[in-house]
């Protein structure tokens, strides 16, 4: 007998396709927020699917902060080019030449928060109405309460006493003038949906998802990447250590994990025992309880 | 874990539940207690919480904290939005829609209540079925979901009495027959101690051999859910790839609301009425022999048919209902009250129309059920059976049949808001 029951990652998929196709119907000008990590490579390979057997209809966006692994620009560029998407670039170095933000200084510098003000220019530079993110509700308290389309005033920022109701699969896509959306297709996927998928579809991800041996420095029971984006303290000293990371972000600070997993069913198995949160490897989240939150409210992605 | 264990986590269902509970009932604790039993917490937000109940100066770890999502909410101690959290056994992976169960917090129960497949009602042992329960259990019937857990909570609290259980479970059947629910089930439990949560209570020998809240999660049917009967197929997006290789591809993508489509069937257009062969349905992995509800896909036809964005396929001889005058139960959502002879935008499937609101024929006591035929004016968190009618006519079935043709949202075009859910053909 035919069955007529999706399992839940065929659910999922059906879900997101859905979305990313209402995001092209109702907007003029979406873009879809890419960094080369496993989440944004999801994402896009979801709208491929949405799409086919047309191009993706909306550029990919890059906040790039310059501090990013020389391993994942060369597979952004690949990808790229594999898929004939377009690739627009907001570099972190523009905002700060242009005076609108500075480097943060000492151990714990990252441009992490800059992301921020350069994500907003391009969005104002580039006229996007809506910027899809790969943002998923389970990664962090904050965002859990988030919705699929989630609205933004005209200075990009989130109320979340202020969202509207989402009921049904019906999105209200409805703006002011200056006004954007940013909409999360992967909202309802876990990190182990994520690689059960990257599995299952056979989805190419950047080499330093994988084990491999690596320079770091440990600070505050986070293992980093040794990097000239890093100053050191006069007690550090870099070594070489057999990691892996679950998430990418800058290498400033994305933490490693331990890790010998080489191949993706290793790695799911490797999620399915771990203890600790995907996001727990990250330094930006650390800085205080309520850190997504906060960045969130101001227009972080 | 092989290759083969893979897959199988690989292969699981999905089912959507939603809870509601006020401050008190021991919602928090319980989806903490799910939560923490199925081991789907992490070390570190173990750890937070563990520190935060002791700088609060609580005795044990505080499970509820793991739900208390936003910065305000803490400091409130309320939880003032639908959270929506994640958990997997080897079975099913559930997405709960978490929601504040006060009564001025009823869109957000509805809002909650509108995705999901099973809603968990708790009933707390010592106050039994109150108001509250009345409440959420409409809410419940009033969206339409197939399946109801009771959790008569706090049993530790009433020495785990059967008859206590049995009292609540009589009380609740009596009002149930109200309510347009199909399955209920219930089941003793303390979410704070762990009984009948996932594992088996040693405390409650009266209920040996009943299933613990996980089981009946891990195994409710929900196969049948989906209406597999009534072809609709609501166009979203028009593909034309514009390219060498797909010269003319037209394809119409969409999501199936209903029934099943095959390659070769006989579909008619809406609202232009032109019939035409299904030639193929496409996907990326290739084409797909049949297309049922809830998947994505793009459907070719055999005829060139003007088609846009909010037309719909269906079958010739099975109709949705066509018309401008929709008769419906609505549930405000908004502090801008509902205004007769106002006009909204209208949000149905994938069309978009206006609409001016006729007539509000009552308000529903939702503590009660009784229709308030005296008192129209209608706000935030009210529900009503009224009347609109639309500037193009709708392609609908009744939202008892069709939880996806049978729902619409209206939204206010002065501030964009959404500001009314609307169940179509309701009769209450």
């Amino acid at each position: 007998m035919y069955s007529y029951n999706l399992n839940h990652l065929e659910e999922l998929e059906a879900e997101s396709i859905f979305i990313l196709r209402e995001v092209a119907a109702q907007f003029e000008h979406p873009a879809l927020l890419f960094s080369g990590g496993k989440d944004s490579i999801v994402m896009a390979h979801l709208a491929r699917k949405a799409f086919y057997p047309a191009k993706i209809p909306f550029p990919l966006l890059h906040i790039d902060t310059g501090h990013n692994f020389p391993e994942t620009m060369i597979y952004r560029d690949n990808y790229v080019e594999k898929i004939g998407a377009k690739l627009l670039v907001g570099l972190v170095q523009d905002s700060i030449d242009e005076g609108k933000c500075v480097d943060e200084k000492g151990f714990n510098a990252s441009r992490n928060l800059l992301q921020t003000i350069t994500l907003l220019d391009s969005i104002e530079k580039y006229k996007i109405d809506c910027a899809l993110g790969g943002g998923r509700r389970d990664e962090e308290k904050a965002r859990a309460k988030e919705r699929f389309f989630s609205h933004r005033d005209e200075f990009g920022q989130w109320d979340p006493k202020n969202q509207r109701p989402e009921l049904w699969n019906l999105f209200n896509g409805k703006k002011r003038m200056g006004e954007h959306f940013r909409v999360f297709p992967l909202s309802n996927w876990t990190e182990m949906d994520i690689w059960q998928y990257i599995f299952i579809e056979n989805i190419e991800i950047p080499n330093i998802y994988f084990t491999h041996k690596r320079l770091c420095i440990k600070r505050d029971g986070t293992i980093l990447a040794h990097s000239p984006f890093l100053t050191l303290k006069d007690n550090e000293k870099p070594e070489e250590l057999q990691i892996r990371f679950r998430t990418i972000g800058d290498m400033s600070c994305t933490g490693a994990t331990y890790s010998t997993a080489n191949t993706l069913e290793e790695i799911i198995m490797e999620v399915a025992a771990t203890r600790v949160t995907e996001r727990g490897t990250r330094f930006d989240d650390k800085r205080s309880e309520t850190a997504m939150e906060d960045r969130k409210k101001e227009g972080y992605f | 874990m092989n290759k083969e264990r893979i897959n199988k986590y690989i292969d699981m269902e999905l089912l959507r539940f939603t809870t509601a509970g006020s401050v008190d009932d021991g919602k928090s604790t319980l989806i903490g207690r799910l939560l923490y039993d199925t081991k789907s917490i992490f070390e570190d937000q173990y750890d937070a919480i563990k520190k935060a109940s002791e700088t609060r100066g609580e005795e044990y770890v505080n499970l509820a904290l793991l739900t208390d999502g936003l910065k305000a909410e803490r400091e409130q101690g309320i939880t003032i939005d639908v959270a929506y959290r994640y958990f997997a056994t080897p079975k099913r992976k559930f997405i709960i829609a978490d929601t504040p169960g006060h009564i001025q917090y009823t869109r957000n129960m509805v809002t909650g209540a509108s995705t999901a497949n099973l809603a968990l009602i708790l009933v707390d042992a010592r106050k039994g079925v109150i108001e509250q329960t009345h409440r959420h259990s409409f809410i419940a019937s009033l969206l339409k979901i197939p399946h109801l857990i009771v959790c008569v909570n706090k049993m530790d609290l009433v020495d785990y009495n059967e008859e206590v259980y049995d009292n609540i479970k009589a009380d609740f059947k009596k009002f149930a027959a109200k309510l347009d629910v199909q399955d209920i089930r219930f089941v003793p439990i303390s979410a704070l101690k762990g009984d009948n949560v996932v594992s088996m209570s040693k405390n409650m020998p009266w209920y040996q051999g009943g299933p613990t809240l996980l089981y009946l999660l891990e195994n409710i049917h929900i196969g049948s859910d989906h209406n597999l009967i009534d072809c609709r197929f609501p166009i979203q997006y028009v593909v034309r790839p514009y390219s060498d290789d797909f010269h003319d591809y037209r394809g119409y993508a969409g999501r199936v609301s209903g029934g099943v489509f095959k390659k070769g069937d006989t579909v008619m257009v809406l609202p232009s009425g032109f019939s035409s062969k299904i030639k193929s349905i496409d996907s990326f992995d290739g084409e797909v022999e049949q297309a049922f509800s809830p998947m994505s896909v793009v459907i070719r036809l055999e005829d060139d048919i003007d088609i846009s964005r909010g037309d719909m396929l269906v079958r010739e001889n099975n109709l949705p209902r066509i018309s401008q005058d929709i008769d419906l139960m609505i549930c405000w959502l908004n502090e801008n009250k509902l205004k007769i002879g106002h006009k909204y935008t209208l949000r149905h499937t994938t069309k978009e129309v206006k609409c001016i609101i006729k007539e509000i024929k009552y308000k529903v006591d939702i503590n009660t059920l009784h229709r308030i035929e005296s008192d129209k004016e209608i706000g935030l968190n009210d529900i009503a059976r009224i009347v609109i009618r639309t500037t193009q006519p709708l392609f609908y079935d009744a939202y008892k049949i069709n939880r996806t043709t049978g729902s619409l949202i209206l939204v206010d075009d002065s501030t964009n808001e959404t500001v009314g859910a609307g169940m179509i053909d309701y009769k209450n």
